[in-house]
């Protein structure tokens, strides 16, 4: 069964579909539907068949691995691309009342369900440069969404945007010259089996170090965010959700993939710069995410502590931390695309993103006002919400391997996390009057409706959590032994 | 061989450093595509030069012989998408030149309107 491709097929599929009649509005908005629900019911069906019969295994044209293009679609990958799939589906919902009609007449929808298109590819790959042209598939969407509308802010900061994945690209490829020129090969799980017979392992790692620099970029690490800020806050709302959710997110992933698959040599030098880079990024994000006034820019600042998080659970390479982070990257999936949902409504009713404006949306909006409230408990990690049980893991990971400053530095951040986001609560949603947009009834529930549901998920993300542990544990055991992911490539062992 | 190909591709790589390193936003784009250039060179040279054969199985072709058709491939994919990526460059910037009234990347930095 091919069925490791359909979460790429089929939105790939729908976005053809939807470029044959890019100004019908309803015709867009259904079949951007249909697309985004069938992709996640495709996903969540690999999801299940990866649990019972094992990895899911792809060659191209059916020439057998390490020669083909090999597609891999195991425990990781489905969980990624399932919840990839789930935040896309709200941020389409969102998007029918809060993408204005010339951005729906220009192909929005196409252009959004082609960045799940690379994104889900960029999770599935089982080669190296595979992963490189899927980088590219999302790359091209994410310019697109960026630059869409064409508004003098969009346009400087797409062409910076730009600029920097270029130049990220162009790495990309160096790096991925140099390692086919030492191991002679390109799928992942051949490279996995290489690496380990090399007699000169040290240029194994200078390469991996280059191509860590590469995702550094894309999941804005220190010292390579600097990007990040202005690129993510000039477009609309539900593309910064998406940019915001999915993006970083991929960059993550490769760096999960490359150093537990490609690169467990020398751990000692590569894992201790993973848990550098980490907590300094956690660092930037805290101070960002306290200092700026403007909503939208703390929110973003919190995607670096996220990210500096999960690349810091990466570094500790145990199996608790692995299954803390894989189930940190889903919840943190759902739950920056909520804040943002959040947000986007947050900057409707008052007509501003200035922090010291705002003021008494409890009293107008207590609805809205409630569900702000749990979203931030989510994210801060308080139990029984579901950022706890990944940050309980990574710490305990932690710990036991002997990160005591570090583990406690997680725990410092997340009582910033918390800081920063009751702050927003504090001055929009209590103090006293501030200013406010005369908004029609029907748009403002219209944008609720999703957003609310998107917070109850990531509650029930926390609350069940014990319906998504089996997919994580298989993950995390997968992450420890690397053997495991090249027999069932290589030799089809299930 | 290699050693030529190795000079050609650093020569390209500081061209390219040297005009990403100018104001001009023409010169940043001309620079990220020789940029592209070397590391396609890069490919082919990491790949091995000298195959004297196509790499087509038939008598008396043995595989020492044979170019390696994987790097060209890889090429070939890596050309298509940083002309893709160039060309959808050099009309954002030029739209941005139009908007913004000006080519100087030091005048696209971030509006103060938000802090």
């Amino acid at each position: 069964m091919n069925s490791a491709v359909f979460p790429i097929i089929v939105p790939l599929f729908f976005a053809i579909l939807l470029m044959f009649a890019p100004t019908q509005r309803v015709y867009q908005k259904i079949v951007a539907t249909i697309g985004i629900l069938s992709t996640l019911s495709m996903s969540v069906f690999v999801l299940q068949k990866v649990h019972t019969d094992g990895a899911q295994v792809v060659t191209f044209g059916s020439w057998q691995a390490p020669f083909g293009i090999t597609m891999v679609a195991d425990s990781i990958s489905t969980l990624f691309v399932t919840a990839a799939s789930l935040v896309t589906l709200f941020i389409i919902w969102y998007s029918f009342t809060a993408i204005d009609r010339e951005r729906e007449g220009n192909y929005y929808y196409a252009v959004v369900l082609l960045m799940l298109v690379g994104v889900n590819g960029a999770f599935t790959t089982g080669d190296l440069f595979n992963l490189f042209v899927f980088f590219e598939v999302f790359l091209m969407a994410s310019y697109l969404l960026s630059v869409l509308g064409g508004t003098k802010q969009q346009l400087k900061e797409s062409l910076k945007y730009m600029f920097i994945n270029v130049f990220a690209s162009a790495l990309f490829v160096i790096g991925v010259a140099m390692l086919y020129a030492v191991v002679g090969t390109l799928n992942m799980a051949d490279i996995s089996v290489r690496v380990t017979q090399l007699e000169q392992p040290a240029i194994v790692t200078a390469i991996s170090v280059v191509l860590f620099i590469v995702f550094a970029f894309k999941a804005a690490l220190f010292p390579f965010f600097f990007w990040l800020p202005s690129a993510y806050s000039a477009p609309p709302i539900p593309i910064m959700a998406l940019f915001g959710a999915l993006l970083t997110k991929v960059g993550v992933y490769s760096i999960l993939r490359t150093y537990t698959l490609l690169f467990p040599l020398d751990t000692t030098f590569t894992h201790t710069l993973l848990m550098i880079l980490g907590i300094a990024t956690m660092v930037v994000g805290c101070i960002g995410a306290l200092a700026s006034w403007n909503v939208v820019k703390i929110i973003i600042y919190n995607i670096f502590i996220a990210v500096g998080l999960l690349i810091y659970s990466i570094s500790l390479f145990n199996e608790e931390s692995f299954a803390g982070m894989l189930y940190y990257t889903v919840h943190d999936m759902l739950i920056k695309a909520a804040l943002f949902l959040l947000v986007g409504l947050l900057v409707y009713v008052t007509g501003t993103q200035q922090l010291r404006q705002m003021g008494g949306i409890l009293t107008r909006y207590p609805t809205f006002a409630w569900t702000f409230f749990i979203a931030i408990l989510c994210i801060a990690g308080i139990p029984p919400f579901s950022g706890f049980i990944g940050k309980m893991l990574i710490v305990k990971g932690g710990f036991a391997s002997g990160h005591i400053a570090g583990s406690i530095w997680v725990l410092f951040s997340s009582l910033i996390v918390l800081w920063s986001m009751i702050r927003i609560f504090i001055y929009a949603f209590w103090s006293k009057e501030g200013r406010f947009e005369t908004v029609p009834k029907p748009t403002y529930v219209k944008m609720l409706v999703p957003t609310v549901t998107l917070v109850a998920l990531c509650v029930a993300y926390g609350i069940f959590s014990s319906v998504v542990w089996p997919y994580v544990q298989d993950g995390a055991k997968l992450l420890m032994d690397p053997t495991l992911y090249s027999q069932f490539v290589l030799k089809g062992v299930k | 061989m290699e050693f030529v190909m190795c000079a050609v591709i650093g020569f390209l790589f500081f061209a390219a450093v040297y005009l990403m390193l100018s104001r001009n936003v023409l010169r940043i784009i001309l620079g990220t595509a020789i940029l592209s250039h070397g590391a396609h060179l890069l490919i082919l040279t990491m790949g091995g030069l000298g195959g004297e054969k196509p790499p087509v199985l038939q008598d008396g072709v043995k595989n020492a012989m044979m170019a390696d058709p994987l790097p060209q491939a890889l090429i070939l994919t890596a050309i298509v998408i940083s002309f893709g990526v160039t060309a959808l460059l050099l009309v954002i910037g030029y739209r941005t030149y139009q908007t913004a009234k000006t080519d100087k990347i030091d005048d696209l930095k971030e509006d103060e309107f938000h802090e």
